[in-house]
């Protein structure tokens, strides 16, 4: 057993509203720049869809995320390093900026600074990135509450995988919003994809970032990610993704996206994980034991041994408090209400979802006429309008039961609380029925009901002090001009008398294989290149001729 | 990085071993000094509290991220006072608009500079050159029939000057000074809308317009947002329960309010309810986004939602009431409804009977104290009729001191006369579900009845019965067979067949929502919006929805009763605030005026109707009055003092009062004698005469052309004289008006000056004469409150405003010092005489007994002033001093007092503590008087005046209360005497406000704010004729509509075109006719945020439609098709977003989308293409300028004729040809 604290987030789907705030905050904060208008590290869709970048969950087109090898291995998808070297200058699964959509703005200062004309003044869309006027056909939520769903909910990969037919004129109709960020992943492709090293998880948190010094734009990275997580910034040439927001997390705050989230869905907190058991979690043979071996690596944050090996492997008390207090562990692993993200990507994703309730069938009103359940108001988890294959096929790798129980423990609380609420005597045997003691239940009620602040996020803090030379560095610190004091540390959090260890092998290479890689990467390509030629599936480098590179 | 032990970063959570034991984790080693740049970008200089002025309830406190001298961005601020421990908090609040405000600070689309379109600037620049005066400037180019049609046919069309605020406000004043001194002070309008979202803001424009005789236009009823229901029922304006609210409910229906979509930051309250076993249904037309989240879906046909409602009501009045009595529903009933009082029964002459008025207690032998206005009940002990206490007749006089209240003692009210009656004879009863017209037919049902004296009476729960069909044992006439009879209104079965509801469906919710009432005692809730308010008839949709919850007992019950949400933001420190943007402290009264009725005339829309207003009147009716055009209807309305006039008369005010002066009469008595001998009329009598038009338009906190002028091209012609995509022709001669006089020639251009001030190019801005550049939100001080949450918070200053912006309130202190500057030479000091309606809340509320239509013009009454028709009241005003008086709080506040809802204080200790917080005034009118010189004074002046902000106002309000009402009232809010909120700290943290007699909650720290509660709880009586809930209304014009109960009224079909047609013909092309509906957007606050490239960004980047995939199919449209989409008002150029959550039928076009962004030239029109509004026209409801009569009186945003938009049809077609934008 090796325990790691591992950030994590749980974002309850049925509350989300829907209203793409997180977006928003997002986008302002990380990414409302030159080079990344395309991008949002945090997105919504409007399920079912295709979602953004158009059809990522389709991997037999993307290959990203992992698969088992015929000997029950676990390998990228996409193909081992070796494939990767072959096709360094051309990378058949990378999405061209029509996969995400051509970033507009408007001639706005027309409306000011037009001439006398016979018309009144208009702002033209044009594309943000060559300025040319731009016939807009597709954006970043183009689908959103089902716009356009006879051309785009229908090609929703998750279709292909519910055995009943799924009917979808207007009374049956049925949508889920899906809020995404990165995974964060246990297992994450893009940092195994990368020839860079330039990908890495942060030890004391789990949180995946791309070096911004060490990128060099290969982007396999983007294709290596089964979510589409991974940008590519056409400006400085490098890649760049959601960081969790670190620089708050550090601080004990919520991530942007979080605690602007006004549907209050967003959970956030550590979870302990063995990583000497990583790769067989991700390696179990069948898809829908994933949900299992996944629960299985979060380790109890109250069992004596792994508090014991968890200070031994350098986590701090303050840290273990938290994760016993944690959100994500509770909703996940206790209550098992969330799920992830499509386990079968075998990344070991660290976003969970709680699935959403829905709106009685239509034809529930012939179930009212034939008297239905008196004594519960709310309806049967078979009755709600959403597929539960529909839900599995996101959540739970097309395992309906998963989806189901913790339908059924949502529905279980209304029904309990509802006894409360109304001053009727409580019915233990609601919460036993749905497997979960009575007091659950309610500790369950206050997390996502009354959710407040301090019950949803619980972020332990960065620990400052363990830099060697924390006393220097309070007088100093934010000084960095010629002859100031040194910058005080980052990212350490632990054991100042560790070893400073050296790797630099990739996760799942050998590390004789990123030294060549590395030498290849030398030469980043010109950031002046356009997007255009960025983004498409050949490498600009190519044309420049390939032995410059290599 | 220097150390090593810094640059350590984990891959794979290796530490300490190369790798983990499976191998597949090992560690990288590289430095992690790069991460500092993410940690920067983070980083900043300082956070500013601050919010959005916009006209949402978001009401959301933001932290303003400055960084560099610049706003970066913005964050929501979580620090809320809590709710408690049980229930949700209200952090965080804010929405994907609110926070994208950033973009627009630096943005291309904001005017940095104050602009003048370039004929206009270029001939004043000259005139004032050649003639030295800045109003004779103004004046030689206004009066100069060419030069004004030479700058007023550009507007819109591009072509802006810079000039500077010197020139700008100069040019400002000048038209001002030269419009009073030639058509009078009423001639000059401001149209600024939603106080509550900037108090300061709005009050800056209207202080000034307040001083010098100028008019704010009312917005609430203009934007068909005000559900004249409210006022009906309750004799208040809105009032509804803040958003943790809904959390106390256990049963909820969403019905036309999409929460997640327009209430963005309290819809967490409705899915967090839900985990504490609250049921939710919604009612929708489409799959919305709150249909999501409810437990079941009643996709009602929209507009049908009356039917569904009369049904439920149906349902729970014979199961609940009639099957058998529920003890809790039956004792609210006779204590806080009018169901038990009597209504007399009028001989139709068929041997059926009508309901008249309500019995009156005259009619029982008493002749005291305004006894025609105390309504009768029977006392179930003895039988015998009573007054109870409470009645309107009980509010104003000397007998009824102590007596307003809704104390019963002994009384026990008989609900039902059946057991008790003298004769039970047939009703006729009005139904819209068939007929020729809009006016439907009838039905018979019988009533038990009673003779008191030679009357012939029933209750009105007797008659409610008749009404929704609920038979019972004995009664004459036709009656539904069952639940299933679909012929009959107004069983499941009927609904079904008009709303596409399941009626078991129907009949399941309603029995459920009733349940639930009945064993929480009242603790069910709708929340209602502008899905089923903005239509003509919703005051009829909403009585009906209401109906159920009075039939429950769910009004004034913590999670129960309504909750309103469209449009109804709470200037929650009222009386402060109305005070300073009125300058009640000054003068008075203020002119105010309907914004709706304004419109229609100023935009000549009333040229254009098909029908009269006649169309709607029942068969069921008297028949006793003539409604006619309904410019006439106005007309009469203006002229009996219901509802205010502006411009008033078709004479300058300020040269009558000179002329009443000259021949030394008072000069409301020389307005009458005028108005008598036919040498004065009304303004509105001939709105196109060029004396009557309005000449000045100031425009600030709104979009008027991109967001709320219905019958857009109808302002684009004749209000601006510029082009319009009009394609209806005028009206023919039988359907012009009577009264009002027809002018051959329709005036186009009636506007002088046109000016907007803004910091968004939007569309009021493009088509204006002269823009200023407003600050922004996050560059001025201002408060804000709104009823969803129940605090105060603040504006702050997070940068300066840069470039040339200047704060609302900067900005009319410039102009009204230039002003006062220019009126020295121009006007002095004059008498003007202010025409006034009748107002709510006054013993003017007496006026008119028993709701009886008497017209002086006919000869039927005396015009005397203040009775039987408006007051006229002589103010006089100093234009030299306009300036100064902006500057100090006047002494009218503790002279004659100030309050809200008919409750009046006198402050004096505040205003002496105001002195010291502001400092004192040292000269000028204000000399000795406290300063409000900056924003921050202002704030100052709302908050120690208001008793939501003041602790010592609010119990002294309770007290005034409690003397009228005889009940102690005082302990309500005596336990925060002590506080008093200032701005400083509400910089620190939003504050909770405080319960006062202004509002009708009790609230406290954990009790959440429900409307009502305090009536229920403290037998305060509702400000209405009985002082009940009122299911009855026995006006005279509304039982002429059928309208004395609440009915189902369909959507209006009259004068739809439905086919090709209009002016041009567009060619033939395959097209749909659909119903438009216009919800608001989920990118927007109506036009605000449409343009800001995030929101754009978010969906479809420009104006879209949603229609269904059926509709779209037979009109050959594939999603994101260019549309043309045509009525006889005008088209629209737009893309197609098509949706298997939109029904077949029914096309939504968010509402407020302007003309600026992405919008084509229409190959219908020939121009660009329209706003949301160029398909709208607008339709006024004559029963909604009733006046003069109990809770039917006229108060600014209170009662008023709603601008309606969603009975519209239109025609759906794919483009022909190529889009072009020029």
């Amino acid at each position: 057993m090796k325990v790691r604290a591992q950030m994590g987030m749980v974002m309850n789907l049925d509350k989300c509203i829907g209203c793409h705030t997180c977006s928003v905050t997002c986008k302002n904060v990380w990414t409302n720049r030159r080079g990344t208008e395309y991008v949002w590290f945090n997105n919504v869709e409007t399920k079912p869809g295709r979602g953004y970048p158009v059809d990522y969950e389709d991997q037999a087109k993307w290959k990203g995320g992992w698969e088992l090898d015929r000997r029950g291995k676990l390998k990228l998808k996409a193909g081992g390093p070796l494939r990767k070297l072959a096709s360094i200058f051309y990378n058949p699964d990378l999405p061209e900026l029509d996969a995400y959509y051509d970033p507009w703005t408007y001639d706005y200062d027309k409306l000011i600074s037009s001439p006398a004309s016979d018309q009144q003044p208009v702002a033209r869309p044009k594309s943000q990135v060559t300025g040319d006027s731009l016939d807009l056909n597709w954006g970043p939520n183009w689908e959103d509450d089902l716009a356009g769903s006879a051309e785009h909910a229908v090609h929703d990969p998750n279709f292909r995988n519910i055995q009943e037919e799924v009917r979808q004129g207007f009374e049956e109709t049925f949508m889920v919003y899906l809020p995404r960020i990165c995974e964060h992943c246990v297992n994450p492709a893009c940092v195994a994809s990368c020839p860079s090293g330039a990908m890495y998880k942060r030890e004391e948190d789990g949180i995946v970032l791309v070096d911004q010094e060490a990128c060099r734009s290969w982007r396999f990275c983007v294709s290596g990610c089964p979510y589409k997580k991974v940008y590519f910034n056409w400006n400085t040439g490098k890649a760049e993704k959601c960081n969790f927001c670190f620089p708050r997390i550090e601080a004990g705050m919520p991530t942007v996206c979080s605690e602007t989230c006004v549907g209050r869905l967003r959970h956030l907190g550590v979870v302990l994980i063995d990583t000497d058991r990583v790769e067989a979690a991700a390696s179990v043979a069948d898809d829908k034991d994933l949900l299992d071996a996944q629960l299985d690596l979060m380790l109890d944050p109250d069992d004596p041994e792994v508090r014991e090996q968890a200070l031994r492997d350098g986590i701090p008390a303050d840290w273990l408090d938290a994760a016993s207090n944690s959100p994500v562990y509770a909703m996940a692993k206790k209550w098992r209400i969330a799920l992830p993200l499509h386990p079968e990507y075998r990344t070991l994703p660290m976003v969970w979802y709680v699935p959403p309730l829905s709106p009685i069938e239509s034809v529930g009103a012939e179930l009212i006429r034939d008297g239905g359940d008196e004594e519960n108001i709310f309806a049967a988890i078979d009755q709600m309008r959403i597929p539960i294959g529909y839900l599995a096929s996101i959540l739970a790798a097309g395992d309906p039961e998963p989806v189901r129980l913790s339908l059924e423990r949502l529905v279980a609380m209304r029904r309990y609380m509802r006894d409360v609420n109304l001053g009727n005597e409580v019915r233990p045997s609601i919460a036993t029925e749905a497997g979960m003691e009575p007091h659950e239940l309610e500790e369950m009620f206050r997390m996502v009901a009354i959710g407040d602040y301090d019950d949803r996020y619980v972020i332990p803090r960065r620990h400052g002090e363990v830099s060697p030379d924390a006393f220097t560095a309070q007088g100093s610190c934010g000084i960095d001009f010629a002859n100031g004091a040194p910058v005080p540390g980052v990212g350490a959090m632990t054991g100042v008398d560790a070893p400073d260890p050296y790797g630099g092998a990739l996760a799942s290479a050998s590390s004789g294989e990123v030294t060549e890689r590395g030498a290849l990467a030398q030469e980043a390509p010109d950031p002046e290149f356009d997007i255009r030629d960025l983004l498409v599936k050949r490498h600009p480098a190519e044309t420049a001729g390939e032995g410059d590179h290599a | 990085m220097a150390d090593n032990q810094d640059s350590r970063r984990g891959r794979q959570f290796f530490k300490g071993n190369l790798k983990s034991e499976d191998g597949w984790n090992e560690i990288s080693l590289r430095g992690r000094d790069w991460e500092q740049s993410y940690r920067e970008r983070w980083q900043h200089d300082r956070v500013v509290r601050s919010t959005h002025g916009v006209n949402c309830t978001g009401s959301c406190s933001w932290k303003i991220h400055v960084k560099d001298g610049l706003v970066t961005w913005e964050t929501q601020q979580t620090d809320y006072p809590s709710n408690g421990p049980e229930t949700p908090d209200y952090e965080p609040r804010g929405c994907p608009r609110g926070a994208s405000f950033s973009w627009y600070v630096y943005s291309p689309l904001r005017p940095k500079f104050p602009y003048v379109r370039g004929e206009l600037l270029g001939m004043y620049r000259e005139a004032r050159e050649r003639l030295g005066d800045p109003v004779e400037a103004w004046a030689s180019i206004v009066e100069d029939p060419e030069k004004a049609r030479a700058y007023k046919s550009r507007r819109g069309k591009g072509g802006f000057l810079r000039s500077s605020w010197d020139e700008v406000t100069e040019l400002i004043a000048a038209a001002h000074v030269h419009t009073i001194r030639k058509y009078g002070p009423d001639r000059i309008i401001g149209f600024s809308p939603i106080p509550a979202m900037s108090q300061v803001s709005y009050a800056a424009g209207s202080r000034f317009l307040s001083l010098i005789g100028g008019v704010p236009l009312s917005f609430y009823d203009w934007y068909a947002d005000l559900p004249p229901a409210s006022p009906q029922i309750w004799g208040d304006q809105t009032d509804v329960p803040e958003s943790a609210d809904w959390w106390d409910a256990s049963y909820l229906i969403l019905w036309g309010s999409n929460i997640p979509q327009t209430r963005t930051p309290d819809a967490h309250f409705m899915t967090e309810a839900r985990y504490r076993g609250q049921k939710v249904i919604v009612v929708s037309p489409d799959y919305a986004g709150n249909t999501k989240f409810a437990d079941q879906w009643l996709p009602a046909t929209a507009g049908t939602d009356g039917a569904l409602a009369m049904a439920m009501g149906h349902v729970i009045l014979k199961e609940f009431f009639v099957d058998r009595e529920t003890p809790y529903f039956g004792e609210y009933a006779r204590r806080f409804t009018d169901l038990p009082f009597l209504v007399e029964l009028e001989d139709r002459g068929d041997g059926t009977w009508r309901g008249g008025s309500m019995l009156r207690a005259e009619a029982v032998g008493d002749t005291g104290e305004h006894a025609e206005w105390k309504t009768v009940l029977i006392d179930s002990r003895n039988g015998q009729p009573v007054v109870p206490n409470g009645t309107i007749g009980d509010r104003w006089g000397k007998e009824g001191e102590g007596k307003w209240n809704l104390d019963l003692g002994e009384v026990e009210p008989e609900l039902s006369l059946l057991g008790s009656h003298d004769e039970l004879v047939e009703v006729t009863l009005p139904r819209f579900d068939g007929g020729e017209t809009e006016g439907g037919t009838t039905m018979v049902r019988g009533v038990p009845a009673r003779r008191i004296g030679d009357r012939l009476v029933t209750t009105v729960f007797d008659l409610a019965l008749a009404q929704y069909g609920v038979s019972r044992e004995g009664l004459p006439g036709e009656w539904p067979s069952g639940y299933d009879d679909p012929s009959q209104p107004y069983t499941p079965a009927w609904q079904a067949g008009q709303t596409g509801v399941d009626a078991a469906v129907c009949e399941q919710v309603a029995r459920e929502f009733a349940e639930n009432a009945e064993q929480t005692r009242g603790r069910s809730m709708i929340v209602m919006g502008a899905g089923t308010n903005h239509w003509f008839h919703s005051d009829q949709t909403y009585r009906s929805m209401l109906s159920l919850l009075l039939f429950c007992g769910c009004q004034g019950v913590n999670g129960g009763g309504w909750a309103h949400y469209v449009g109804q933001e709470k200037v929650r420190p009222i009386t402060g605030w109305q005070t300073l943007a009125f300058a009640l402290d000054w003068n008075r009264p203020p002119r105010h005026q309907a914004g709706t009725p304004f419109w229609y005339l100023a935009s000549d829309q009333w040229r254009y109707e098909k029908y009269g207003a006649d169309e709607f009147t029942s068969p069921a009716g008297p028949g006793k009055t003539e409604l006619q055009h309904t410019a006439d209807c106005y007309a009469q309305a203006v002229r009996l003092g219901w509802t205010p006039a502006a411009p008033a008369l078709d004479r300058n005010p300020l040269e009558l009062a000179d002329e009443a002066a000259e021949a030394g009469v008072k000069p409301a008595d020389y307005v009458v004698e005028e108005l008598k001998a036919g040498r004065l009329g009304f303004a509105c009598e001939d709105p196109d005469d060029p004396a009557n038009f309005p000449r000045i338009l100031n425009l600030w906190r709104a979009n008027l052309l991109g967001s709320s002028s219905k019958g857009h091209e109808y302002f684009l012609k004749h209000l601006l004289g510029t082009d319009s995509g009009i394609r209806s022709a005028e009206s023919d001669p039988e359907h012009r008006p009577r009264d009002v006089k027809w002018r051959d020639e329709a005036p186009e251009g009636k506007l002088d000056l046109f000016m907007t001030i803004d910091f968004r190019m939007n569309g009021s801005c493009l088509y204006s004469d002269v823009v200023l550049p407003a600050a922004t939100w996050y560059e001025k001080h201002d408060i804000s409150s709104t009823d969803l949450h129940p605090f105060v918070h603040p504006f702050n200053e997070a940068v300066p405003p840069p470039w040339e912006a200047k704060t609302d309130w900067t900005t009319f202190n410039l102009i009204a010092r230039k002003f006062s500057e220019l009126a020295g030479k121009h006007l002095g000091t004059r008498t003007d005489i202010v025409t006034a309606p009748l107002l709510h809340d006054t013993p003017e509320e007496l006026a008119q007994p028993g709701g009886i239509v008497r017209d002086w013009r006919k000869g039927e009454c005396e015009p005397i002033p203040g009775r039987t028709m408006p007051k006229l009241i002589p103010v006089e005003r100093d234009y030299t001093q306009v300036g100064a008086k902006m500057n100090a709080l006047g002494p009218l506040v503790e002279k004659l007092g100030i309050g809200a809802k008919g409750v009046t204080w006198k402050p004096e200790v505040e205003v002496g503590e105001l002195g010291r917080r502001n400092g004192i005034q040292r000269e000028g009118p204000g000399e000795g008087r406290p300063k409000i010189e900056t924003d921050i004074d202002a704030c100052e002046v709302i908050l120690s005046l208001s008793g939501t902000t003041n602790g010592r106002l609010a119990v002294e309000s309770f007290k005034v209360l409690g003397a009228r009402t005889g009940k102690e009232l005082a302990s309500i809010s005596e336990e925060r005497i002590d506080e008093r909120i200032n701005f400083r700290e509400l910089a620190v943290q939003p504050r909770k406000v405080i319960a006062s007699a202004e509002w009708s909650g009790v609230e406290s720290r954990e009790r959440r704010y429900s409307p009502f509660t305090s009536n229920i709880e403290h037998l305060i009586p509702f400000r209405t004729l009985t002082g009940r809930q009122s299911f009855y209304v026995d006006h005279q014009w509304m039982l002429e509509m059928g309208e004395g109960l609440p009915a189902y009224r369909p959507p209006v079909a009259a004068g739809q075109m439905t086919g090709l047609g209009g002016s041009p013909e567009p060619a033939e092309a395959v097209e749909v006719t659909v119903r438009y509906l216009t919800p608001h957007s989920k990118w927007s606050i109506h036009s605000e945020f449409q343009d800001n490239l995030h929101m754009l960004t978010l969906f479809r980047g420009g104006p879209a439609m949603w229609i269904s995939e059926n509709d779209a199919e037979k009109a050959g449209v594939r999603d994101n098709d260019w549309l043309e989409v045509y009525n006889q008002h005008g088209a629209v150029s737009c893309r197609a977003v098509v949706s298997r959550r939109i029904p077949d039928g029914a096309a939504f076009f968010y509402h407020s989308q302007d003309r600026h962004v992405n919008v084509p030239i229409s190959e219908i029109t020939g121009h660009r293409g329209g706003t949301d509004n160029s398909l709208t026209r607008i339709t006024m409801k004559p029963t909604h300028m009733i006046g003069g009569y109990a809770q039917f009186s006229y108060a600014f945003n209170y009662y008023g004729p709603c601008g309606t938009q969603r009975d519209q049809l239109i025609l759906i077609r794919k483009r022909q040809g190529e889009v072009s934008y020029q």
